[in-house]
């Protein structure tokens, strides 16, 4: 997350809006965007409802066994087409911005 | 004659087994760095930087564990040098089942969104309390990154 927001720039010039989604009340996620700087909207899903329907649910596998959101990163066009995907097998290892700035380039006719 | 081979005495005044203490050390730090070197992906997506530093206590421990057991009338550290190295045995063995095991039991999210198929709409409070909906975000922008995490809790 924080290299999003360091390359937060080279998102905007290209039109790219970049937004993060998890189970986290926007309590939390006011104090913590405050706290790591970050200026792009974090999004609460606190019943996982999105979560699930884009079937990238850990279940249990937050605090007291509370269902939480996978690390998963889609860019998807103008049409809301998803065109590239991440679905790391890792926690550990998330998608990296040149990544999603790569497949942004060869979207094409996805920029419109 | 030299005290520290008489067969039975112990010398009080062995060689401080310095490799041990510092080897154990060293190991502690790879695990507990974990925290700082996870910020990086380059030292998170591969955790070299720990097992570096886990390499490197190990060896220290090792060379103190062989003074300690070749050469005990010079070396201190028969008892507690295998009392730390079982301890550095254990963190070493319970950083990598989290790391190299815990970590990946991530959810296969077959039925996830794929390349080609239109994303589900939403709409979601944003930090501010906000409604924002994909359709929003869509208007006016060549694309959206969706960045699905954890969160912080």
């Amino acid at each position: 997350m924080r290299s999003f927001q360091q390359t937060l720039a080279d998102f905007n010039s290209r039109g790219i809006r970049v937004v993060g989604i998890s189970v986290d009340p926007p309590e939390i996620n006011r104090w913590q965007s405050q706290r790591l700087g970050y200026t792009f909207p974090l999004l609460s899903d606190p019943g996982a409802k999105i979560i699930r329907r884009y079937d990238v649910l850990h279940p249990r596998a937050g605090p007291k066994g509370a269902d939480i959101a996978r690390p998963a990163e889609f860019l998807l066009d103008s049409n809301g087409m998803v065109r590239w995907v991440n679905l790391t097998e890792n926690i550990a290892v998330r998608a990296r911005p040149h990544q999603m700035l790569d497949a942004f380039s060869q979207l094409g006719s996805g920029a419109q | 004659m030299d005290f520290a081979n008489v067969p039975g005495k112990i010398d009080m005044k062995r060689k401080w087994n310095w490799p041990i203490w510092v080897g154990f050390v060293v190991v502690v730090g790879g695990l507990f760095s974990y925290a700082f070197f996870a910020q990086f992906p380059i030292t998170r997506d591969f955790p070299w930087a720990n097992l570096l530093l886990f390499g490197i206590g190990a060896a220290l421990l090792m060379l103190g564990l062989f003074r300690a057991f070749g050469r005990p009338q010079v070396y201190r550290g028969k008892i507690f040098g295998s009392i730390f190295a079982a301890i550095a045995v254990f963190l070493i063995a319970f950083f990598s089942y989290e790391i190299f095991y815990f970590l990946r039991q991530v959810p296969a999210s077959s039925g996830a969104p794929r390349v080609g198929q239109k994303a589900p709409d939403f709409i979601l409070l944003d930090q501010s309390g906000k409604p924002v909906g994909l359709g929003d975000l869509l208007s006016g922008s060549n694309a959206v990154v969706l960045i699905f995490y954890r969160g912080f809790w």
